[in-house]
């Protein structure tokens, strides 16, 4: 039970993590982040660095599409466009992998910049449309822009490392990636603690009021796809490197719409909510391969179905979050804390 | 030869298809507002709907065809009443989203049914090409190219002049006035759902039938996007004129680049061409701009 | 008589053929309460329109400050000290009451985008200091401390209304421009809110423009009033004098006698 929160100034009131109790957790799950790699194995640490690479895209996806209610097909060309500066820079220029990560970032966000640019003057359908076509050409330019890309066969990268020190194995990259997405949550979370964040709620809500309480439209939503496109150019990095290897295919329209997914899942515009979907839209897939995994004694076949499953599974999460429980995974971790706040004594 | 007239006349062809798949989301944008994203997939469950009745039951053309059609309308009047009705009044963003999430189901179902496996529709139209003195048209797409035009025209005419065309029109310029004069809303959302849903089918089965049917059949949807764009979204003539200068489009940019690109020219064409449109009209080149009040 | 803090000259606006003001001008004193009457569909909202920027004029001018406004953008305009409250609640839903009045202040505080992600220094100062003058000036003044983390959509018509004046507030205005601030108000709230409206004109050097149906508030506070009828201008002068105006009586005052 929790009562008793008083506050005597206003800076603490406007503190992130307002009690003790909430600040107990938050160290609590920072620790066990920090030993998880020693506990665990091969194979979760490999979950683990997906979930939290997804967790970066995301949280930028969110800051767009949640926060400022633009709506964008496009990000996995942004995370596209960050593995493959990351996998040119560091293959053909010899740039330390740590140098690539915030070029990656700064190079998706100026192809977002191009993208949203045209924004100011279009809404819903129509800039989503604009979004599926950048989607389109930057597939087209990541396949066809051969001397560059390698084409369709992609790039392979070196084991990343860092200051003479080796990441090539799990658990130490596993450490880049959690420091990578504890900032972009952290980063985030600043952002709507002052004026920048604000303006970005007040275009979603209404843009034309928040125009004429002071905020400039077009300044502020190529804020957005700027930063949302940073964010997917860092995952980007981070996923090449993971995986040592960048490919076309890796980054189709199916990703971005998973990405949509995650924040949908988790709960749009909620910080909390693409963390929740993001590792939800992980670890749901993989469960479903060990369920079917379960049943392969009785039908050899069973694992054909796997993957058109999946699909079914994914589409109709969308589906189900939207109609029943629109904001999503985080509204019901609210609701939840809320009923054991008071309990036992609901009354 | 030169292959300019061929080229366009294909591509005439082509565009005439897509202006049919378009009109299967003209219809349903037109009365309900809804941006179908599962047009594609619309189209795909159509093909292995005609699949099933040809190829596995045997089912001759004709019926085939009514068939298809009859099992399209009671899809698109399921997805309406199942989901989209849950969705009234809902944000953009999560109307597209339910209809992309509605695009995966079906994409799966149709795999878990049909199998991933490439298949064939029996043929269905006279093998001999169609020669037009300047061009050759292969048959598949000549006799799509008539069916799609005439398929686009009798919905024109239902449209302009049925009883329920004309409720539908009604619905599509104010729903509480349509409302008002005693028009049933929702059976108007139904039946536009189950129309739109006819039109992309047919559209799927042409698709299907020149190039052959496979899960992923439907990705051949997003080409409507430049099209609607290009034509407006609530205009049935749009629909066809942006249909056919897409096609043209795709085939000239596919036949006189891709050798400099290395290929895969003729599927980004249309949403480069469609980019240099909305920069110049964010509303398409005969959409209508929103007019916003306080 | 000083230099007008508003004025608008010769406005003429039309959608389509549809003339919707003709020719109308009109100046508006320092710290004068300022309203615009007239039947509904008379022009008075897109005269506000106008003066805030969403509409652009076919003619005339909009002057503030003795600046020529016409071509700035509206959030330029908000930032020179021109606030605005709506007719049809325009607060955003996704927010608490607290950052919405917040959000007022959005052209005077400086944190741009790097600095709000590190949420340090100079960022967390002006955050605080806002807060600290939020609490002070505005949601003491307006007595709405009870709700201020509450989010603005749970809240009745009536708080809606008080918490969009206090965004206006904070945006720190010259011109208040008020769309209707009491319309389906009850009695006590109306004398609420005309009480608030007279300290803030008295206790803050705002001026305000209103537009409002009420006539008994009307006449009771404003200093000056321009009659609207089908787009344009018929009287303008103190409450007294366009009481007794015959275009006036025809036009406006005259349907509520025959009642």
């Amino acid at each position: 039970m929790r009562i008793g929160d008083f506050k005597e100034t206003y800076a603490a009131d406007e503190a992130v993590f307002r009690t003790p109790t909430v600040r107990f957790w938050l160290w609590a799950l920072a620790a066990a982040l920090l030993v998880f790699p020693l506990l665990a194995g091969e194979y979760l640490i490999y979950m683990a660095n997906i979930t939290a690479v997804a967790v970066v895209g995301a949280v930028g996806l969110n800051l767009l599409t949640g926060c400022t209610g633009l709506i964008s097909l496009g990000h996995a060309g942004f995370m596209g466009v960050g593995a493959y500066t990351s996998a040119i820079l560091i293959t053909k220029f010899g740039v330390p992998f740590i140098l690539t990560l915030p070029i990656s970032g700064l190079a998706a966000a100026l192809c977002g910049v191009i993208v949203g640019a045209p924004s100011l003057r279009m809404k819903g359908l129509y800039l989503c449309i604009a979004t599926l076509a950048a989607q389109v050409i930057l597939e087209f330019t990541f396949v066809h822009w051969e001397s560059l890309t390698h084409g369709i066969r992609g790039l392979n990268v070196p084991a990343p490392t860092l200051f003479g020190l080796s990441l090539a194995s799990g658990p130490a990259f596993y450490y880049v990636i959690m420091i990578v997405a504890a900032i972009s949550v952290t980063a985030s979370r600043n952002l709507f603690r002052t004026r920048v964040g604000r303006a970005f709620i007040a275009i979603r809500d209404r843009d034309i009021s928040a125009q004429l309480m002071g905020i400039n439209l077009f300044q502020y939503k190529l804020y957005a796809f700027a930063l949302s496109s940073f964010f997917a150019g860092m995952a980007g990095c981070l996923m090449v490197n993971l995986l040592k290897v960048v490919t076309p295919e890796q980054y189709p329209l199916h990703l971005s719409i998973q990405y949509l997914a995650m924040i949908i899942v988790g709960g749009l515009g909620s910080i909390l909510g693409s963390i929740l979907g993001a590792i939800f839209m992980t670890i749901v897939p993989e469960l479903l391969r060990s369920a079917l995994g379960l049943f392969q004694g009785l039908d050899p076949q069973i694992m054909s179905y796997l993957f058109p499953l999946q699909t079914v599974i994914f589409g109709a999460l969308i589906v189900g979050f939207l109609v029943f429980e629109p904001h999503g995974l985080a509204e019901m971790w609210r609701r939840a804390k809320a009923y054991f706040r008071l309990w036992p004594f609901e009354y | 030869m030169d292959i300019l007239p061929q080229l366009i006349v294909s591509g005439l062809a082509t565009g005439g298809v897509y202006a049919l798949i378009a009109l299967g989301f003209v219809l349903i944008y037109k009365a309900t507002h809804i941006i179908n994203f599962a047009t594609g997939e619309f189209m795909m469950i159509g093909a292995y709907f005609c699949y099933t009745f040809m190829a596995l039951a045997g089912v001759p053309v004709l019926p085939a065809f009514l068939l298809v059609m009859v099992c399209a309308a009671i899809l698109g009047f399921m997805v309406e009443r199942v989901i989209l009705r849950h969705m009234l009044g809902q944000p953009v963003i999560s109307i597209i989203m339910v209809t992309i999430g509605l695009s995966s189901i079906l994409m799966g179902l149709a795999e878990i049914i049909w199998t991933s496996q490439f298949k064939n529709l029996p043929p269905m139209f006279p093998r001999a090409p169609l020669n037009l003195g300047v061009a050759v048209v292969r048959s598949n797409l000549a006799y799509g190219f008539i069916i799609s035009m005439a398929a686009v025209g009798a919905f024109a005419l239902i449209f302009k002049y049925a009883k329920a065309g004309v409720a539908m029109r009604a619905t599509a310029g104010d729903q509480m006035a349509a409302f008002s004069m005693g028009i049933n809303v929702k059976s108007m959302f139904s039946l536009a759902w189950a129309l739109g849903g006819i039109a992309a089918a047919l559209g799927g089965v042409i698709i299907g039938a020149i190039g052959g049917i496979s899960p992923t059949l439907g990705a051949v949807g997003l080409k409507i996007f430049p099209v609607v764009i290009l034509g407006g979204l609530d205009s049935i003539g749009g629909a066809v004129l942006g249909g056919l200068i897409i096609g043209v489009l795709e085939n000239l940019a596919g036949g006189y680049l891709d050798p400099f690109f290395g290929g895969g020219v003729k599927e980004v064409a249309p949403f480069v061409f469609m980019v240099l449109v909305l920069l110049l009209k964010p509303y398409g080149l005969f959409g209508k701009e929103e007019i916003e009040r306080l | 008589m000083s230099a007008p803090i508003l004025a608008v000259e010769n406005l003429t606006l039309a959608f389509g053929g549809l003339n919707v003001l003709t020719d109308v001008s009109f100046a508006v004193q320092p710290g004068q309460i300022f309203a615009i009457i007239g039947p509904n569909g008379a022009g008075k909202t897109s005269i506000l329109n106008c003066i805030g920027g969403f509409y652009r004029p076919r003619q005339g001018r909009v002057l503030f400050d003795g600046q020529d406004i016409s071509r700035v953008a509206p959030d330029k305009r908000a930032a020179l000290g021109l606030a605005r409250t709506f007719q049809n609640i325009a607060l955003f839903r996704g927010m608490t009451v607290l950052d919405n009045i917040k959000l007022g202040r959005h052209a005077h505080l400086r944190t741009g985008l790097l600095p709000a992600l590190a949420y340090w220094g100079p960022a967390q100062r002006e955050e605080l200091e806002l807060r600290r003058e939020v609490e002070e000036t505005i949601i003491d003044f307006l007595e709405i401390e009870h709700i201020r983390n509450q989010p603005v959509a749970s809240l009745a018509y009536g708080l809606q209304k008080r918490v969009e004046l206090a965004r206006a507030l904070a945006m720190r205005p010259k011109v208040l421009l008020m769309d209707e601030p009491v319309a389906g108000m009850n009695l006590e709230e109306t004398e609420d809110m005309a009480r608030f409206i007279l300290d803030i004109k008295e206790e803050r050097d705002i001026t305000i423009v209103m537009i409002e149906h009420d006539m008994h508030m009307i006449m009771d506070i404003s200093d000056h009033v321009v009659v609207m009828n089908f787009g344009q201008k018929i009287a303008d002068g103190t409450p007294g004098e366009v009481q007794h105006h015959p275009e006036v009586i025809k036009a406006y005052l005259g349907e509520k006698q025959q009642r």
